[in-house]
C-alpha cells in the first residue's frame, strides 16, 4: 500500500489516450483513487461513459455538470452502490490505492468501509439514538470494543461540528435534530469508520442556506482527515469547496461524458474546452 | 355518470337529490352515521343484558371455574379461556417468525419478475373462507398428524411432557397449526407492505457504511417497519382469538383443561357454536357470557397491542410531531 | 498511499487500522450470518407456501369430482339418497348475501362519506367504532343476530343471517368508502364548490365518480368476506335440508353445509362438502380478483 511505484502502473498510458477526448490535467500529488474508462449502463443503456481521472489525496474533488450528466451515477460507481441494481453494469477500472474496486476478489462491504458516502437527503437511522447512529458503521463492521466506539463517536461528532450541541443528549433520537444537524450526523456516521475517501452526493441540496454554509465549511475542514469527492449542481459551491473539478456533460445519446478535468481555479477562470466555458458562464444547464 | 346513478347508494329520488340543500345533505349523512352508532350501542347492550342472568345466578367466580357440566349446573369457563389463549399462542408463535421471514423474502429476495404474482397470491389466500381451512385440516391434516407428525414429535420432544397422551390427530396442536396457516396471509401481506416502504435512503445509508445484506435487514429495515409489523401481529392475534369454525372442526371439543399439546380441548368460540342449538336458561345465558368474555379478551389484546405500538413508536413519532 | 497521513500517534489513523482490522476479521462471520439469515427467510417462504398451495390444490382435486349437474340443481339429501346436490345451500347463500349487501352498501357508503367529510369528535368516535367492529369475533356477531332477530322476530331465518352478515360487512364498507372518498383530490372538490355547486351535488357529480374504483373494490371485498362467514350463520339461519327461497324461514348456506358435512362419517357427504368448499372458494377468489380488475380498469378508463 505504501509502495509508491505500484500505485499508478495503470495510470500513465491510458491517460494520454484519453486526453484526445477529454481535456485532463492530472494532479501532481499523491493519488488515492484512479478511474480509467469508467462507464455505467442500466439495462444496456449507457448513463455515463469514458471517464478517466485521478483523485488526489487530501483534496476535495468536485463532480460538476448539468442534471443528466451522470455525476451521481459516476459517484455511486466508486463505492459499488450500483451492485444492488440488477440491470446496472460498470465497465472500465476503478482503483482505491492498489485495490481493484471491481476486482473478482474485492468484497463490496469491505470496500464501503474504506469509501464512505453522504447522501442528498439526510438519512440518519430513525430507530437509533444519536450515539447509535454515529457508531452504526463501526458496529456493522464488527467493532465491539466500547472504548473504541466511544472514542470514535466523540471524535467524529467533533469533526462534524455536532459534538457541543448533542453531547448531553446522545441517547436522544436522530430525528430530533434539525435537517442540517441530521446531515452533519450522517457525516459523523461516515467519518467514524475513518474511511480513506468520503463520497458526498449533493449533500446540501435538501438544506437551507445557513445549514448549507455550515456543511461547506465542514468540507474544507475535513480534507486533512479524509479525501473527498463531492457532487454538486451548484457552481459557486464547487468553486468554494473544491480543489479540483471534473466537468461532465450529457452527450448526443443522453450519456454523460467527461469534458474537462483540472484544478478548480483553472476550470473556472480559463477552461480549455469551450463547452466548459459556456457552462461556468451559465450559458446552459 | 350513468354508472354513478346506477349505484344503489342514491337513497331518495334522483330529482329531489339534485336540489338537496347543504343543510339537508349534512343532516342526512349525520342521521345515517347516528344509525350506525345506535347499532353499535345496541350490539353491546344486548349482549350484556343477555349475559347478566349468568352473572346474577352464578356470581363472577363461574368465569374461572374449572368444570363445565350443565347437567350439574356447573358452567366454569376456565378450560375454554385457556384453550382460546393456548391455541392462539401456538398459532402466533408459529406464524410470526414464518410470516416475517416470508415477508422479507417476498419483499427483497424473490426475483422481481415473480414478485407481483407471488404477493397477489398471498393476498388472495387471506380471502379463503375459514371453513375451507377447517375442512382441509380435519380431512387431510388430522390423519397426517395422527400417523406421522405427532408420533415424530413425541419421540423427539416427548421428554418435555408437552406431548403426553395418545396420538389423536385432532387437538390443541392441530388447531394451533390451522390457525397459523390461516393468519399467515394477513401477517405476510401487511408485513411485506410495511417492509417495502422503508425508504431506500435508509437501506443505502447502511450499505454505504459496509453493512452486509442481513445487517441492513436486521438493523435498519425491520426496526424501521416494526410499528407496522406489530400492527400485523395484532390483527393476526385478534383473528386467531375469534376464529370459530376452523378451530371447532379440529380441536376435538373436549371441555377440559389441556394437559398436553395433543389433548383435545375447546375454545370460547367453539364452546358457543357447539352448544348453542340445544341450550336454554342458565346455560344459554352462560354462553352469552362466554361471548362477552371473548369480547373483553379481544378488546384487551387489542389495547395491549395498541399500547405496544404506541410505546415503541412513540418517541420517534412524537419527536416528528414536535418538529 | 497512507504515507501522507501516517504520522505516528494520529488517533484517527489508529482507529482506521482498528476498524479495518475488525472489518476484515469479522467478514467471514458476517457473511455467514448473512447467508444464514437469508437462507432462513427462503426456508420460511417455502414453509409458508406449501400448506397454502396444498389447501388450494386439495380443494380443487377433491371438489371437482363432486361437481355435476345434480350438484348444482338438486337439494341436499341424506346419505345414500340421490339425486343429491347443494342447490338449497346456493340459494340460501345467494339470498342472504344479496339482502346483506343491499342494506349494507348504502348505509356503509353514506357513513364513509360522512367520515370523509367530517373532522369533528363525532367522526373520530364513529371511525374508532368501525375499527373496533372490524375486529369483533364473528361468533359474537352471530350471538347478536340471535338476540336481536331470532328471539324477537319468529325464530331462525334468512333475515337473521343477513342481519349478522350485513353487520360484519358494514365496517369494511365504511372504512373502504372513507378511504376512497378521501382519495378524491381536494382541489377538485373545492373547484366545484367555488363554482357555486351544493355539497350534495359535489358529492354526486365529483366525489362519488372519482372514488368509484375504490368503492367497488371495497364492496366486492366486503361481499367476499360475508360469503365465507360460517359462525354467525350457525346461530341465525339454523340450516335447512330443503330448498327455501323465503328469507323469513330457516335456510341452508354453503359454509354451514361444509361445516356440518365435514364431521359426517360418510364418504359421499364429505365429497359434497369438498364440492361446496370448491364452489365457495372459487366465488370468493373470483370476487377478490374481480375487484382488482374492476379497479384497475376504471382507473385506466379515467385517464
Amino acid at each position: 500500500m505504501t509502495d509508491a511505484s505500484s500505485r499508478t502502473p495503470h495510470a500513465e498510458e491510458s491517460l494520454t489516450v484519453q486526453a484526445e477526448q477529454a481535456i485532463i490535467e492530472p494532479p501532481t500529488g499523491e493519488v488515492v483513487m484512479t478511474l480509467r474508462d469508467v462507464a455505467v449502463s442500466f439495462a444496456g443503456k449507457t448513463a455515463v461513459r469514458d471517464v478517466s481521472f485521478d483523485v488526489a489525496a487530501g483534496e476535495v474533488t468536485a463532480l460538476i455538470g448539468p442534471s443528466g450528466s451522470g455525476k451521481t451515477t459516476l459517484l455511486r460507481a466508486l463505492n459499488r452502490m450500483h451492485d444492488t441494481v440488477r440491470s446496472a453494469s460498470v465497465t472500465g477500472s476503478v482503483h482505491l490505492g492498489d485495490l481493484d474496486v471491481y476486482g473478482p476478489d474485492t468484497d463490496a462491504t469491505l470496500l464501503r468501509s474504506r469509501v464512505g458516502m453522504v447522501f442528498q437527503r439526510p438519512n440518519p437511522f430513525p430507530t437509533m439514538s444519536i450515539y447509535d447512529n454515529a457508531v452504526s458503521g463501526l458496529r456493522f463492521n464488527g467493532v465491539r470494543k466500547k472504548s473504541l466506539l466511544d472514542e470514535a463517536a466523540e471524535s467524529s461528532l467533533i469533526a462534524a461540528a455536532l459534538w457541543d450541541s448533542v453531547k448531553d443528549r446522545l441517547k436522544a433520537h436522530g430525528r430530533t435534530l434539525s435537517g442540517g444537524e441530521q446531515q452533519r450526523l450522517c457525516i459523523a456516521r461516515a467519518l467514524a469508520v475513518e474511511p480513506e475517501v468520503l463520497l458526498m452526493d449533493e449533500p446540501t441540496s435538501a438544506l437551507d442556506p445557513i445549514a448549507t454554509k455550515r456543511i461547506e465549511e465542514l468540507v474544507g475542514e475535513l480534507k486533512n482527515r479524509v479525501t473527498i469527492v463531492i457532487v454538486t449542481h451548484n457552481m459557486q459551491q464547487a468553486m468554494r469547496v473544491s480543489d479540483r473539478c471534473a466537468f461532465l456533460l450529457m452527450g448526443d445519446d443522453k450519456a454523460g461524458e467527461l469534458i474537462e478535468f483540472g484544478p478548480t481555479s483553472k476550470l473556472f477562470s480559463e477552461p480549455t474546452d469551450p463547452r466548459t466555458l459556456d457552462y461556468v458562464n451559465g450559458r446552459f444547464g | 355518470m350513468t354508472t354513478v346513478e346506477a349505484l344503489p347508494s342514491a337513497p331518495s329520488g334522483r330529482g329531489r337529490q339534485r336540489a338537496l340543500p347543504d343543510k339537508w345533505y349534512r343532516g342526512m349523512l349525520g342521521v345515517v352515521a347516528l344509525l350506525f352508532g345506535a347499532l353499535a350501542i345496541w350490539f353491546l347492550v344486548a349482549i350484556i343484558i343477555q349475559a347478566r342472568p349468568a352473572f346474577s345466578t352464578l356470581g363472577f367466580s363461574w368465569i374461572v371455574g374449572k368444570v363445565w357440566n350443565p347437567t350439574h349446573n356447573q358452567f366454569g369457563l376456565l378450560p375454554f379461556i385457556l384453550g382460546t389463549i393456548e391455541s392462539t399462542a401456538i398459532a402466533v408463535v408459529l406464524a410470526v417468525p414464518i410470516g416475517l421471514g416470508t415477508a422479507i423474502a417476498l419483499a427483497f429476495l424473490v426475483p422481481s419478475r415473480v414478485r407481483p404474482a407471488l404477493s397477489t397470491t398471498v393476498e388472495l389466500l387471506a380471502a379463503v373462507p375459514s371453513v375451507v381451512y377447517g375442512l382441509w385440516g380435519l380431512i387431510v391434516l388430522a390423519p397426517l398428524f395422527r400417523e406421522h407428525v405427532e408420533p415424530f414429535l413425541t419421540s423427539v420432544l416427548g421428554w418435555t411432557g408437552l406431548f403426553n397422551g395418545p396420538d389423536r390427530g385432532v387437538g390443541l396442536l392441530l388447531a394451533g397449526v390451522i390457525l397459523a396457516i390461516m393468519i399467515l396471509p394477513t401477517m405476510v401481506a401487511i408485513s411485506r407492505d410495511v417492509l417495502i416502504v422503508v425508504p431506500t435512503e435508509q437501506v443505502e445509508g447502511a450499505m454505504a457504511l459496509g453493512a452486509t445484506r442481513s445487517q441492513v435487514l436486521r438493523k435498519v429495515v425491520v426496526p424501521g417497519a416494526r410499528t407496522g409489523i406489530l400492527g400485523a401481529f395484532t390483527l393476526a392475534t385478534g383473528r386467531a382469538l375469534g376464529e370459530t369454525v376452523a378451530v371447532a372442526m379440529v380441536i376435538g371439543n373436549a371441555p377440559f383443561i389441556a394437559h398436553s399439546l395433543k389433548s383435545s380441548a375447546a375454545t370460547l368460540p367453539s364452546l358457543i357454536v357447539n352448544n348453542f342449538g340445544e341450550s336454554t336458561g342458565t346455560e344459554l345465558s352462560a354462553l352469552f357470557g362466554a361471548g362477552l368474555v371473548l369480547l373483553v379478551i379481544g378488546i384487551l389484546v387489542n389495547a395491549l397491542a395498541r399500547w405496544l405500538v404506541w410505546s415503541t413508536g412513540a418517541d420517534a413519532a412524537g419527536a416528528e410531531l414536535g418538529r | 498511499m497512507t504515507s501522507l497521513l501516517e504520522t505516528p500517534a494520529d488517533p484517527a489513523v489508529e482507529r482506521r487500522q482498528a476498524v479495518q482490522a475488525a472489518a476484515n476479521s469479522s467478514l467471514g462471520r458476517r457473511k455467514l450470518a448473512s447467508k444464514v439469515t437469508l437462507g432462513v427467510c427462503w426456508l420460511f417462504l417455502f414453509i409458508a407456501v406449501v400448506p397454502l398451495v396444498a389447501v388450494i390444490a386439495y380443494v380443487i382435486a377433491k371438489g371437482l369430482p363432486a361437481w355435476n349437474a345434480d350438484f348444482f340443481t338438486q337439494s341436499t339429501k341424506p346419505e345414500g339418497y340421490s339425486p343429491s346436490g347443494v342447490w338449497n345451500a346456493i340459494v340460501g347463500t345467494a339470498v342472504i348475501t344479496l339482502i346483506a349487501t343491499v342494506v349494507a352498501i348504502p348505509v356503509g357508503l353514506l357513513c364513509g362519506l360522512f367520515l370523509a367529510e367530517s373532522e369533528d369528535r363525532a367522526a373520530a368516535v364513529l371511525r374508532f367504532t368501525a375499527d373496533v367492529m372490524t375486529g369483533i369475533p364473528s361468533i359474537i356477531v352471530g350471538i347478536f343476530g340471535y338476540i336481536a332477530i331470532v328471539r324477537n322476530f319468529g325464530g331462525y331465518s334468512g333475515f337473521a343471517g343477513a342481519f349478522a352478515i350485513g353487520f360484519i360487512m358494514l365496517p369494511v364498507i365504511i372504512r373502504a368508502g372513507e378511504t376512497a372518498f378521501r382519495g378524491v383530490p381536494n382541489s377538485l372538490n373545492e373547484a366545484a364548490l367555488a363554482l357555486g355547486a351544493r355539497r350534495s351535488t359535489v358529492a354526486r357529480k365529483v366525489v362519488v365518480p372519482t372514488a368509484l374504483p375504490g368503492v367497488i373494490t371495497g364492496v366486492l371485498l366486503a361481499v367476499a368476506r360475508g360469503l365465507g362467514e360460517t359462525a354467525p350463520l350457525l346461530l341465525t339461519i339454523f340450516g335447512n335440508q330443503y330448498l327455501q327461497w323465503n328469507p323469513s324461514k330457516p335456510m341452508e348456506a354453503l359454509p354451514i353445509l361444509i361445516y356440518n358435512y365435514s364431521s359426517q362419517p360418510y364418504a359421499d357427504l364429505i365429497q359434497v362438502a369438498w364440492g361446496a368448499a370448491l364452489l365457495l372458494m372459487a366465488v370468493v377468489l373470483v370476487l377478490s380478483i374481480g375487484s382488482r380488475l374492476v379497479a384497475a380498469y376504471l382507473r385506466k378508463e379515467r385517464r
